[in-house]
């Protein structure tokens, strides 16, 4: 057999390359909300320009835009790297790329303009959510049919994992963006009351859980032991989290509404599941980590090693953190506080990022058959960016469990101690921590696209030629 | 849709969630079976040139972490509910607790309260631990519209001065909290005949407390006056403390003082609503909030 045929790197090159640009663009928007929620004077009260309106573009450009690229691009570099073949149906593939950055310039108009369905993480309205069906279930068909041309019997890891997260988030998405339309840019939700904050939740929490979760743990299994050149860690232990990660995750969404008008036993269920989420979360790091057993050194000399495994450790203290949040005692404290924000982006930096980045700096120089043009600015990029998270997320905890505190804090007459106001001035310095360390990672980000750059500028495309199976 | 309550979703409830937590049980069980014999060997599949996978056991912590959980959230849904609709064994809900930790407060802080009810304000007032305790009312209940330095803003009132809508006597600022009160200033501008009609109300109006005003304009206004607002507003423009109707002498503006916000009042009128406090409250913190308040307005 003739093995002139090649990968299609077009479309991964593609993805990639908009990866890096959407997470300058969506950091960028965080760090200027970030500011404003210290100088609120920055909205120039303009209605475009208000927290309001560019939080969820700040949302939407980090997860769908920046995040969604890099799962674009490394699902569909994997699946074919891993199943021997060329995409299938690579027309449709093409097809995914211009749909989903249309996606993504939509919702830069819209949500400026104030158009939403107000539903967190699911602000785009009706029209722009058909579009994201039908680019979604094309990829759908294009990844399931890649898997299914295979030339290795067995499917590998990542693809489980990239598996889950493609149907799960079709089904999360048609069915929390479910709603009647009263006109073209607006639309009312099919559900009501509790019921609907509890599908918006388990939409919520499943879209960390399968977009931000199972998605880059995909990425975890392809790229750590590539880049580290060892086997993964334990088959069986994938198998085990892998299954009980899918399941439990599915049940952890009605933790987001403790103490509300949602029943009591949905209330304890998301709970319980919560807990049992540790242990298939932690699953996942160990087998991350410990496939560098034996290789530890590398971590010393390999800039892109330790951005993947420092990643991992994050992901290992945010799924520590997270069901700890979900016992019902200690969300009555951390609830609606900063403490929310700092575990979000311990999980949004510290994982997604630095893996997704950490995935990059694999991918791209090998999509243009160049070495990286410099290891000492992927150093560098690690330390800012570090530092950065690490500002952002204490700061989030001193300043949340501050508020959880002042909130709670009566006199000796049973009168509060603090008027709310009092909590918000006490917030301000961590607001300024908080824009420091945003801005930290988004200087290192910046730094990495220099170097990206710089590493491909001038070069030709790749053509990989597929290689026979090894059996 | 349903509302998910009814028998038959319990008994779903329950088979998933407890045939769930099995499943995962047996989930680890079965890839606990192998030894530790093949720890260095691959699986034997490659993928990708060199992707190879070890077959190293499950870490004895992790899987005793995931046991534990487990038997942690079979404990607590024996406990607390989860299981569907059913109470469980403590029959604990979210509502009793949220009644008992209110009784348990009314009990140790009510008499702390209570014991300056029976006490005229005139007293009250002279007590400052209970004006402090009123300071701390005032911070968590009214600093959302009347500002923490209660000098008000735009559409509620400044409750430092001696200008009071309703009466600055300490029953009449005690009555404002207990029952609240409506303003009501009917919106003026069809009956004025339009702008113009407005425009000349507006300048007698800003002429009342002696602002320059265009006179001819203000004259026309004169006989609106008489017709429209002095029903309300009295003969001498000083207002009425029964309606809650402003004075108009003076050069204090709930809605703003300028020409332009002085004329939407008359043209679209305005809706004043402070809430009733009584049954949110109680008598007892209402009386030294109304303390605290007529100790402002006296400093």
């Amino acid at each position: 057999m003739t093995q002139a045929e090649t990968y299609n790197y077009k479309v991964v090159r593609q993805f990639a390359i908009m990866t890096i640009v959407w997470a300058i663009v969506g950091m960028a928007v965080g760090v200027y909300i970030a500011a404003e929620l210290a100088w609120p004077a920055l909205n120039f009260d303009l209605p475009w320009l208000t927290y309001s309106r560019l939080r969820p573009l700040h949302t939407n450009a980090v997860i769908f835009a920046f995040g969604g690229s890099a799962l674009f691009a490394t699902s569909y570099y994997v699946v074919q790297r891993t199943c021997h073949v060329r995409l299938y149906a690579e027309r449709l593939a093409s097809f995914t790329f211009w749909g989903w950055q249309a996606v993504i310039v939509l919702a830069a108009i819209t949500l400026p303009l104030g158009i939403t369905t107000t539903k967190e993480y699911a602000e785009l309205e009706w029209p722009i959510d058909i579009l994201i069906t039908v680019v979604w279930l094309s990829y759908a068909v294009v990844f399931f049919g890649t898997l299914a041309k295979r030339r290795i019997r067995h499917i590998f890891v990542a693809n489980w994992f990239f598996s889950a997260f493609i149907l799960t988030v079709a089904l999360l998405h048609v069915v929390n963006s479910a709603a009647v339309p009263v006109g073209f840019w607006k639309s009312y939700s099919l559900y009501a009351g509790v019921q609907d904050a509890m599908v918006q939740w388990w939409y919520g929490h499943n879209a960390v859980g399968f977009f931000l979760t199972a998605g880059f743990l995909g990425i975890m299994y392809y790229f750590v032991p590539k880049q580290a050149n060892r086997p993964i860690y334990s088959y069986r232990l994938s198998i085990v989290h892998f299954w009980a990660l899918v399941f439990t995750y599915i049940w952890a969404g009605p933790h987001h509404l403790h103490y509300t008008a949602l029943p009591d036993w949905a209330q304890s269920l998301g709970m319980v599941m919560s807990l049992i989420l540790l242990a298939p979360s932690w699953g996942g790091m160990i087998n991350g980590i410990m496939t560098l057993s034996g290789a530890w050194e590398k971590l010393r000399t390999d800039p892109v090693l330790r951005f993947l495994i420092v990643s991992i450790s994050f992901y290992g203290m945010s799924t520590f953190e997270g069901p700890m949040m979900s016992i019902k005692t200690v969300n009555a404290l951390s609830h609606y506080t900063d403490w929310t924000i700092g575990h979000v982006h311990s999980g949004a930096l510290g994982w997604v990022a630095l893996i997704s980045l950490g995935a990059m700096y694999y991918l791209i120089p090998r999509l243009f058959g160049r070495e990286l043009y410099s290891l000492k600015l992927v150093e560098v990029h690690f330390w800012v960016a570090t530092v950065g998270i690490v500002l952002y997320i204490t700061a989030m905890w001193v300043s949340g469990v501050m508020q959880g505190l002042m909130w709670r804090a009566v006199n000796q007459d049973g009168t509060l101690t603090y008027s709310f106001v009092e909590s918000v001035q006490a917030m301000h310095p961590f607001y300024v921590i908080r824009f420091l360390g945003g801005l930290a990672f988004l200087a290192g980000t910046v730094v990495m696209a220099y170097n990206l750059w710089k590493t491909v500028a001038g070069a030709k495309v790749v053509e990989a030629p597929i290689p026979v199976p090894v059996h | 849709m349903g509302d998910f309550s009814g028998p038959t979703w319990t008994i779903v409830i329950i088979i998933a969630t407890l045939g769930g937590i099995a499943g995962l049980w047996l989930l680890i069980v079965w890839q606990s079976r192998i030894g530790e014999s093949d720890q260095k060997e691959t699986t034997g599949h490659v993928w990708d040139e060199d992707l190879t996978e070890l077959n190293n056991p499950l870490p004895l912590w992790w899987r005793n972490l995931f046991y534990i959980t487990l038997v942690f959230g079979v404990i607590y849904l024996i406990l607390y509910p989860g299981l569907g609709s059913f109470g469980m064994l403590l029959k604990w809900t979210q509502v009793k607790q949220y009644e008992q930790q209110i009784a348990e407060a009314k009990a140790r802080y009510g008499p702390i309260f209570e014991k300056y009810l029976n006490q005229p304000i005139e007293q009250v007032v002279q007590d400052p631990e209970a004006l402090k305790i009123g300071e701390r009312l005032y911070a968590s209940y009214c600093t959302v519209c009347h500002g923490s330095d209660a000098g008000g803003v735009i559409g509620f009132p400044n409750l430092r001065d001696d200008r009071w809508l309703y009466g600055g006597t300490p029953d009449a600022i005690e009555t404002s909290i207990l029952k609240g009160r409506n303003g009501v200033m009917p919106g003026l501008k069809a009956v004025l005949g339009g702008d113009q009609g407005v425009e000349e109300l507006t300048a007698y109006v800003l002429s009342i407390s002696g602002r320059n005003v265009d006179a001819a304009k203000a004259t026309a206004g004169k006989t609106k006056y008489g017709v429209f607002c002095i029903g309300c507003h009295g003969p001498e423009a000083t207002g009425n403390q029964q309606l809650g109707a402003p004075n108009l002498t003076d050069d204090t503006w709930l809605y703003g003082g300028s020409p332009e916000a002085v004329a939407a009042t008359i043209a679209n009128g305005r809706n004043g609503v402070m809430p009733a406090h009584e049954e949110f409250l109680g008598k007892a913190k209402v009386h030294l909030l109304a303390a605290y308040i007529y100790s402002l307005s006296k400093q």
